[in-house]
């Protein structure tokens, strides 16, 4: 009985404790890739679609299909190099479609670098 | 005596001019800044760009044509098909990701009288000095073809923008109105460089040449089928 009120008095300091422990935490651990997801909602989503997956809105109309970011095989394909040389200086760069454009006047390289990993965690390879 | 009474009758056109545009400016800022920007951001970027509802209009008077303003204020249409931004109104399918028409809103219509005053206020808002290059569009015919090849094949424009109705991609503006709205010398700075104007648009300043500017620019004002004019 006494044990069970210790137990009793001592749960709600236990959870206080550990909220106050997982606030920071929480708070701390930020996405690593949240400036490269809204990056990515800005920019690529009109053409690489909302779930990553090359089905934007603009490709019904276009001549080559976007790059399908989710797919773990042909992305494990590319080089971290190449997807960094694609986004900065556009498909031509690496022999691909001119409807890639330019973003190295709008993303700076530490923004690219970021979109390079970000999406290796997309593609999961 | 004449003169004198001409030069009364000029003064009073002027300060109804005037009186004009004041009555504009309180219908812009009575109904327009809800969404639009008419004083320059004070921290323009993504989240400028994420938070606005509508485009910038801080530099309309080096961007719209006032008639076209008063026209559409009055009568409005839309001319962006995703909306702005597009990514908020896009909803994936089973296919290609579509236009959510649920969650855009028609843009509200004013009076043709409140329309006129609220488009010569606007023509007043210039862009920075430098922004817009006065003259920089030469006015020479592009061959459509040659035009339409530049636009879609070799440049990639046309995977974002429609320049016919129809057609196109849909997360910028249409452009085959583009002739009626903007003046040819923006259309010419905004294409060689968007970011100057919206910091952070999601229009990428492509590494274009003066005769690719020149011919960019031209195919678009011959779009509604004119014949370009500097």
């Amino acid at each position: 009985m006494i044990l069970s009120k210790r137990l009793s008095n001592a749960l709600p300091a236990a959870v206080a404790g550990a909220c106050l422990l997982l606030v920071p935490t929480l708070s701390g651990a930020a996405d690593p890739h949240s400036r490269a997801t809204r990056n990515y909602d800005t920019y690529c989503v009109q053409c690489h679609g909302l779930e990553r997956n090359g089905q934007g809105v603009n490709s019904a109309s276009m001549s080559v299909q976007p790059r399908d970011h989710t797919d773990a095989k042909g992305m494990a394909d590319i080089p971290d190099q190449e997807l960094f040389d694609a986004i900065k200086e556009g498909g031509l760069a690496v022999n691909k479609s001119v409807l890639m454009p330019v973003w190295g006047n709008v993303l700076s390289e530490e923004e690219i670098k970021e979109m390079v990993a970000y999406l290796r965690h997309v593609c999961e390879c | 005596m004449k003169l004198s009474t001409a030069a009364i009758a000029a003064l009073s056109l002027v300060a109804s001019a005037s009186e004009f545009a004041q009555d504009g400016r309180a219908i812009v800022e009575s109904q327009c800044i809800a969404c639009h920007a008419v004083t320059k951001p004070d921290k323009p970027g993504l989240d400028h760009i994420w938070q606005r509802k509508g485009p910038d209009l801080h530099y309309a008077g080096s961007k719209f044509t006032e008639a076209w303003l008063a026209s559409w204020l009055a009568a409005p249409t839309r001319i962006r098909a995703g909306g702005e931004l597009y990514t908020k109104y896009l909803k994936p399918t089973e296919a290609e990701d579509a236009i959510d028409e649920s969650k855009l809103e028609p843009h509200p219509q004013l009076s043709s009288a409140d329309a006129q005053a609220a488009a010569s206020y606007l023509m007043t808002l210039k862009a920075a000095d430098g922004s817009v290059e006065a003259g920089a569009f030469k006015g020479a015919a592009v061959s459509p073809t040659m035009g339409a090849m530049f636009f879609n094949k070799l440049r990639g424009c046309g995977a974002c923008h429609s320049a016919k109705p129809g057609s196109g991609g849909s997360s910028g503006p249409e452009l085959h109105t583009a002739s009626e709205r903007l003046q040819p010398d923006f259309i010419y700075s905004y294409i060689k460089n968007p970011q100057a104007f919206d910091p952070g648009v999601w229009m990428p300043r492509l590494t274009l040449s003066e005769p690719d500017l020149q011919r960019l620019t031209g195919y678009i004002v011959q779009l509604n089928g004119k014949v370009a004019t500097p």
